[in-house]
């Protein structure tokens, strides 16, 4: 598996991402501070606003409300403007400060994801690991990584790259 | 390996400007399956499937495997390709979400250790 190391910044801690089984994905990464700091930016709106869009996605957050206790629920609206917006929403379904945080991602319908994020504290150092479990192995597959998924958008790409060439070469 | 580059390109441009090899593409992403299988779904024959696969192999879209007397056709190492792509391009956003929040962590390591020096 691919584990490139970030060069950005020499200091900086690693993030891994693992396809762990058909259904599952793993990311992990180790924070410099203890458990309850690292919970804290995950379960605070306004501490989570300021992490969880970074400005490489290119998406702004309009709103987010976050009722973060077992069976609170979470909505969080992306969008430059109010008529083109996109909505992630679900249930928390764990929380136990500072160590488990478990949401349900109801977006998408039955075939979301359930993400169970526990923080692991050594030395100081929190080890975080994010683990979502899909419904199905084609639920998956269809959230990006899936070999069929992949064909549908190389035959996009492939048809846009053909209509440029069509219309250059003409 | 701009040349290797163009050489698959050219390959891959070759294979699929033909719609039953894109067809074929298709149903192998929802199922492997044999060259008679194939032959049969696309009303064609034996010599004319295996062509086919022969170029979508050619370019790196289909792997073949004898599996007894049959032939199993799935899809090849460029759709690995392209899941290790996703991952890494997932692992990106993660990345990039995770300094973000170093900064936050640090700020809030920064102000806990500020107003423990003022209740000692």
């Amino acid at each position: 598996m691919d584990t490139r190391e970030s060069e950005a910044t020499p200091m900086k801690n690693r993030t891994t991402v693992e396809r762990k089984s058909e259904r599952e994905l793993v990311v992990t990464r180790t924070f410099d501070a203890p458990a309850r700091i690292v919970f804290e930016a995950w379960t605070k709106p306004e501490l989570f606003k300021q992490w969880w869009v970074p400005k490489s996605m290119g998406m702004f957050l309009r709103s987010c409300e976050m009722d973060v206790r077992a069976g609170g629920r979470y909505r969080l609206v992306f969008g430059h403007d109010a008529s083109n917006t996109d909505e992630f929403f679900g249930t928390y379904v764990e929380v136990t400060p500072p160590s488990r945080l478990v949401w349900t991602n109801d977006e998408g319908g039955d075939d979301g994801p359930v993400t169970t994020v526990t923080f692991e504290e050594k030395a100081g150092k929190t080890l975080l690991v994010l683990h979502e479990l899909y419904p199905s192995k084609e639920a998956l597959d269809a959230a990006g990584t899936g070999a069929a998924d992949a064909t549908v958008e190389t035959f996009a790409q492939l048809d846009e790259l053909l209509v440029t060439l069509g219309a250059s070469g003409s | 390996m701009v040349q290797y580059q163009r050489t698959r390109l050219d390959n891959s441009f070759a294979a699929l400007s033909d719609a039953t090899r894109r067809g074929v593409l298709e149903q192998l992403g929802r199922s492997d399956a044999s060259i008679t299988d194939l032959a049969e779904k696309f009303h064609m024959t034996l010599t004319g499937m295996k062509k086919h696969v022969g170029v979508l192999e050619e370019a790196g879209l289909v792997t073949t495997e004898k599996v007894g007397r049959v032939r199993i056709c799935k899809l090849g190492p460029r759709q690995l390709e392209e899941e290790r792509a996703w991952l890494e391009r997932y692992r990106q956003l993660w990345d990039s979400r995770f300094a973000e929040l170093d900064k936050v962590v640090e700020e809030l390591k920064r102000k806990e250790k500020i107003d423990g020096h003022k209740r000692e």
